[in-house]
């Protein structure tokens, strides 16, 4: 099952390699991870996706994340209310006759076209994963030359109390 | 000629270099010994040092620093503190860095690093230290800025001796060792990350005990967190007031005393019978300080299986790991035990349990062919015992000499088991000897070690003759590498391949060569005669005793098989 995790790390340097490396080591297979500064100088949050069996597997990577000396904080958050975001960018192949066909499909996903070439044109779009993996789905007919993702990065909502049904605002069940 | 020596700077206050920092930071933490090698990248440190009225033991390989760091450490309680050059001498420490992690061992490890402008450029005697070490320490640093020094040793030593010890590693490149500064000391540890669990939560301890209370057959699994934490009183103490029986993991010999009527032994692999039967048939199972690591605990499908499981552990990452706990108690083991004494509970009726696990005892204990008329490598350690007066310090590598020592020697006190259980290090036991008699200069230290795993660190027998060491150096010789090629008989129909030695160096010469005295003996009277004069004086000795080759470890628990499963238990 997938697992969103977030840890807040000391930003020193080896960091990441530690944490990635204990991830080798015990087996987890990372899906993706972001890590950026966080409001707090010198601290920086990551947020994986894992890829684990069972509820033990996911107690015993939170437990060895948390060993580490420069982490401070590690939470499993796939199961509470969260707000998650994912980058996109996609290289489509598009000559000038379907540029505005493109935009068409793009723009209820409020994605931009932000680089246009004589073959191709670049959107941007963001979102949760399923929204990205949508509007891949509609652009893949055009021919899809290059795409990078970003990975998700994500946190708690402000206010978990008022929401009722999880479900819709996790990406992963 | 001695160079005129620089007078030491005494105020803090004053200009140091870095390499200085480091060495009046050492005397700041209590350093008594530093176990280390000297090279390019640490040569502004051995200047420093040659000021310092700090000891400092001479290996003859960096792997000989290292056990004998973790040898140090693991009798006096105190961090081993280890000094090696970039690069080569860097990364012939890893070994032993691993097994200091595996046995949760404190150590302090600087190594030297090329100047920071050339790091990255796969400089003379460069190694990517920090990455190399990064899974096999408890932490690491590299110091970028000489200012830092004075706060990332205190936080090393704070790291490397609280929570669950191990190695931290300090990577100092040679510009910041020669780097000038007025240090400050007094900057104070900041590891907001790093806040280990000390006392145990009181309302977990309830329920450990009202566990305890209606407990019918309860054991204690107890490790060498026990050790760590100086807390072989207080687990006497409560397992006497609920008569409680007490089986010991591998490290956790000494722990309890070997010969109290409530102990059944080492469990495990090789462990006794009892003790094995008591951990399968238990109704409630209490680890303390133990990880449950597949030796000990054989296939986990029959592992305690009827047991509610209590685990006492400094580390909550142990908790949960192998074995599925109910009651689970992150906390110093000395101070869960001491409030599990305090705490009213109910006093279980063990009776039937203990009559049982004694009855077990008295029909299978350990044994061995004794009237075949050769000279067996359990005698040696009945031998070694009885010279002893059991009250030596014990070291050993790994494989079937240390299965014997562990099964024969009967450890009755704390700190006097020096072995390699986790990472299984051949090559540990002798430069662990050095560094435990190095702790304790007026105790009995023997060296416990194969033919196969001394010459894998003979080279320390240097260490000895310049130390004029007298530490005991006895080669349970069976011209075998003996776990292998029991494995071979095992378990690849005899096909013994590349286990058995039949051709050796002439281990007294080569004794002889360093200046040691050494003997050989091939039978048991040979070896009265020997070890009766080894044992009387202060000087070291080698004693090659020649031991069959065709023994094998009983009884066993063959991997796969769970610990009701044993094999060779009885002749």
């Amino acid at each position: 099952m997938k697992r969103i995790v977030t840890a807040t790390v000391i930003n020193q340097s080896g960091v990441l390699n530690r944490i990635t490396g204990l991830m080798t080591k015990r087996q987890f297979n990372i899906e993706s991870i972001t890590v950026g500064h966080t409001e707090t100088e010198g601290v920086s949050k990551m947020t994986f996706v894992v890829n684990v069996d069972g509820d033990g597997k996911i107690e015993q990577l939170i437990k060895q994340l948390n060993k580490q000396i420069d982490v401070l904080k590690v939470s499993d958050i796939t199961d509470q209310a969260i707000v998650v975001r994912e980058l996109a960018l996609i290289k489509v192949i598009s000559n000038a006759q379907i540029r505005s066909e493109i935009s068409g499909i793009i723009e209820p996903f409020r994605a931009s076209i932000i680089d246009v070439s004589r073959e191709s044109i670049t959107v941007q779009v963001t979102g949760d994963s399923e929204k990205i993996e949508a509007i891949i789905d509609l652009l893949r007919p055009y021919g899809i030359k290059e795409m990078v993702r970003t990975g998700i990065t994500a946190f708690p909502r402000g206010s978990q109390k008022s929401v009722t049904d999880i479900k819709q605002y996790s990406i992963l069940n | 000629m001695r160079a005129k020596a620089k007078p030491e700077a005494e105020a803090v206050t004053a200009e140091m270099t870095g390499a200085e920092v480091l060495i009046h930071s050492l005397k700041k933490e209590n350093v008594e010994v530093l176990f280390g090698y000297p090279g390019g990248a640490v040569l502004p440190i051995y200047d420093a040092l040659y000021r310092s009225p700090i000891k400092h033991i001479l290996s003859k390989h960096e792997q000989g620093s290292i056990h004998a760091a973790e040898g140090y450490a693991r009798v006096s309680g105190k961090p081993g503190v280890v000094i090696a050059t970039s690069g080569p001498g860097a990364t012939n420490l890893v070994t032993g860095i691993t097994d200091a992690m595996m046995d949760s061992l404190p150590l302090v490890i600087f190594t030297g690093q090329v100047a920071s402008t050339v790091i990255g450029t796969d400089a003379f005697q460069e190694a990517d230290i920090m990455g190399i070490t990064a899974p096999i320490t408890k932490h690491n640093y590299q110091v970028r800025d000489v200012q830092d020094l004075p706060r990332i040793i205190k936080e090393a030593f704070h790291i490397a001796t609280t929570g669950r010890p191990g190695p931290v590693l300090v990577d100092i490149p040679k510009d910041v060792a020669n780097k000038t500064i007025s240090p400050d000391y007094d900057s104070t540890i900041h590891l907001p990350g790093y806040q280990p669990t000390f006392s145990p939560n009181i309302l977990q301890i309830k329920k450990l005990a009202d566990a305890v209370g209606q407990a019918k057959k309860p054991v204690i699994l107890a490790g060498a967190g026990i050790l760590h934490a100086n807390a072989g009183k207080e687990l006497l103490t409560f397992t006497e007031k609920h008569k409680i029986p007490v089986v010991n993991t591998l490290l956790g010999l000494g722990s309890y005393p070997g010969q109290h009527p409530l102990f059944l032994g080492m469990g495990g692999m090789h462990g006794t019978y009892t003790a094995n039967m008591a951990l399968y048939e238990c109704d409630l199972l209490i680890s303390i300080g133990a990880r449950f690591d597949d030796r000990l605990t054989g296939n986990l499908a029959h592992f305690a299986k009827n047991a509610v499981v209590a685990h006492i552990d400094v580390d909550p990452a142990e908790i949960g790991k192998n074995v599925p706990t109910q009651i689970p108690i992150v906390s110093d083991a000395r101070e869960a035990l001491r409030k599990l004494v305090d705490v009213d509970s109910e006093t279980p009726d063990t009776e039937e349990w203990r009559n049982q696990l004694t009855e077990n005892s008295k029909n299978y204990p350990l044994w061995k062919k004794t009237n075949t008329g050769e000279f067996l490598p359990q005698q040696v350690v009945e031998l070694v015992h009885e010279y002893t007066k059991g009250d030596a310090i014990i070291t050993t590598d790994v494989g079937q000499h240390q299965m014997w020592a562990a099964q024969y020697y009967a450890f009755t006190d704390a700190n006097r088991w020096v072995t390699s259980g986790g990472l299984g290090t051949m090559g540990f036991g002798f430069p662990a000897a050095v560094g435990a008699q190095l702790a304790f200069p007026d105790q009995t230290v023997v060296a416990l070690t194969g033919d196969g795993g001394f010459q894998m660190t003979l080279q320390e027998l240097s260490t000895l003759q310049e130390l004029n060491l007298p530490v005991k150096v006895v080669i349970m010789n069976n011209h075998t590498l003996g776990m292998v090629r029991q494995w071979q008989e095992a378990f690849y129909e005899e096909r013994y391949s590349h286990s058995l030695l039949p051709v050796q160096p002439d281990f007294v010469k080569l004794g002889e060569a360093y200046g040691i005295k050494s003997y050989k003996v091939e039978t048991q009277e040979e070896a009265r005669v020997v070890f009766e004069e080894a044992f009387s004086h202060r000087d070291p000795v080698l004693i090659d005793c020649r031991v069959s080759g065709k023994e094998n470890v009983y009884p066993m628990i063959a991997p796969g098989k769970g610990l009701h499963q044993m094999i060779g238990v009885k002749p």
